[in-house]
């Protein structure tokens, strides 16, 4: 109890910056996620190339890499200052992305194909096929593993501590300089981000109950 | 003079090996490597036993000894990617230490510990002893106990070859110095230099890259580290002004283990021409001139 006491300032701000990354890479990785789930299911074959590519391309790379790139790479193409929490905001979105752009896909897949030819039949074009009778469907069908998906997110998080966003997974290597012992630290850490998580699982049951798709 | 002739010959070897910049290696240099590292400088005991030390009866048992280290601090504790080899001061200490209760090269195990791990590996019995720029500090000793210290430094500032904004600690207000995640100097410039803004990488290499690129104004740790980076590219970069905190580097062993403590003090007490001579070999390749620190057997 002494150790997270005693360095509470530094918990605080460490989980302060790990739910500003979370929460503002939780939304550009859901937009972000929703038009290349989309492209990947479009009807015009250079568009579902594009979200394919991307999906592959991203998916496959490492988070660490990522981060690597922004915070190293990026400095380098002289494309203007941004800050290192605005890189890793940007590496997350991006890998997140492809991650909910694959799970909507699997909701979308849920749909019955009557859903799609009604809505044609209609006279709707794909977009508003697409975000108004797919994509509602789609997402309730997803919430569970949807979820997981920003689990993973807020998990990821910390390995923007290597790249000089001083969150949560920063915290071990400061507190271990001024010579608390890092199981405690460590141990102090993981509890706040099961609780973390826990809220997660709670939002979840909650759309789960509200969105149910009666079958 | 043979020992001249012999520093002579490994700074010779390094001019080639760096002005070879990694081509075909010639077996002369190759050669000469060998008589600079450890046979050379410290004979290798024979018949050793330490009565009542756990860190000795482990290394016993087990018939090798395993060695904390760093493996990316050029000068102190190095690891050469293409060759395998491991240089540097700290490496020779710990070779030395190793040496003195019996164990030779072929029978020790280096592990690179990043700073942050390092008491854990000792408490675990992970390692048996670690010398890798270890500061002695108080809050330390509470989990674990220091030989030595067998180096004194500070922490000092390295800025790229051009700046002429930065000449010391004094010129920090509004600049950006960046060093390891949580490291001692970062909190150090976080409180008594409010002015400072500051940046935090998982290792020292990593804030070497972004002063190179221009995203960080200097870079901060203890002095030995930076000589060694300012060593590898002198075109590019240089350590300012002089060491503004004192570090004391010790030799990270057991909690209690006064028997093995007392023996590696005794080692670093007596063997002042030995240390001399490693440092000659190593850090005192750029020129700097520092006498052993005098042993501290709390």
């Amino acid at each position: 109890m002494d150790t997270l006491l005693n360095n509470l300032d530094l918990f605080v701000l460490g989980f302060k910056n790990t739910l500003i990354l979370f929460s503002v890479s939780a939304v550009f990785a859901l937009v972000l996620g929703t038009i290349v789930g989309a492209l990947r299911v479009s009807p015009v074959t250079s568009m579902r190339a594009l979200g394919t590519f991307y999906v592959n391309v991203i998916r496959n790379t490492p988070l660490t890499l990522l981060m690597f790139f922004f915070a190293f790479g990026y400095p380098k193409l002289n494309l203007g200052n941004l800050s290192f929490t605005t890189l890793a905001i940007m590496a997350l979105s991006i890998y997140t992305a492809t991650y909910v752009a694959e799970t909507l896909r699997s909701g979308i897949n849920t749909v019955p194909v009557g859903q799609a030819e009604a809505a044609r039949a209609i006279g709707l074009p794909f977009g508003q096929t697409m975000s108004l009778v797919i994509l509602p469907q789609a997402f309730r069908s997803v919430i569970p593993p949807m979820m997981s998906v920003f689990i993973a997110l807020l998990k990821n998080t910390t390995v923007a501590a290597g790249f000089s966003v001083a969150e949560a997974g920063a915290i071990r290597a400061n507190l271990s300089e001024r010579g608390e012992p890092a199981i405690i630290v460590l141990l102090w850490v993981a509890l706040i981000f099961i609780l973390l998580v826990g809220i997660l699982s709670v939002l979840q049951r909650r759309l789960e109950k509200k969105w149910k798709v009666a079958r | 003079m043979l020992k001249k002739a012999l520093v002579v010959g490994v700074g010779l070897v390094a001019a080639l090996t760096l002005s070879a910049c990694g081509g075909s290696s010639d077996p002369a240099s190759t050669d000469g490597a060998d008589s600079g590292s450890s046979d050379a400088l410290f004979e290798v005991a024979t018949d050793f036993t330490l009565e009542g030390s756990p860190t000795f009866d482990a290394i016993d048992k087990r018939g090798k000894v395993i060695i904390g280290v760093k493996e990316d601090q050029p000068g102190l504790g190095f690891l050469d990617a293409a060759t395998g080899e491991r240089t540097g001061f700290d490496i020779e200490i710990a070779r030395w230490v190793a040496a003195s209760i019996g164990y030779d090269e072929a029978d020790i195990e280096f592990k690179a510990i990043p700073s942050a791990n390092r008491e854990s590996a000792i408490v675990n019995g992970d390692i048996d002893y670690y010398v890798g720029t270890y500061s002695i500090t108080d809050k330390r000793k509470e989990q674990i106990d220091f030989a030595g210290p067998y180096f004194v430094t500070g922490q000092g500032l390295l800025v790229a070859k051009d700046n002429t904004d930065i000449k010391s600690e004094d010129d920090l207000a509004g600049k950006t110095v960046c060093s390891a995640t949580g490291s001692t100097p970062i909190q150090n410039i976080k409180e008594n230099f409010p002015d400072t803004k500051t940046e935090e990488f998982e290792t020292y290499s990593q804030c070497v890259e972004a002063l190179l690129d221009g995203s960080v104004d200097a870079v901060t740790t203890d002095q030995a580290i930076l000589l060694g980076y300012a060593s590898q590219q002198p075109d590019e970069l240089k350590v300012v002004g002089e060491p503004f905190t004192v570090e004391n580097y010790g030799v990270g062993i057991q909690k209690g283990d006064d028997v093995f403590r007392t023996h590696v003090n005794e080692l670093f007490t007596d063997g002042g021409d030995t240390w001399q001579a490693i440092y000659d070999a190593t850090l005192g390749q750029s020129g700097s001139k520092v006498t052993q620190p005098e042993v501290d057997a709390y």
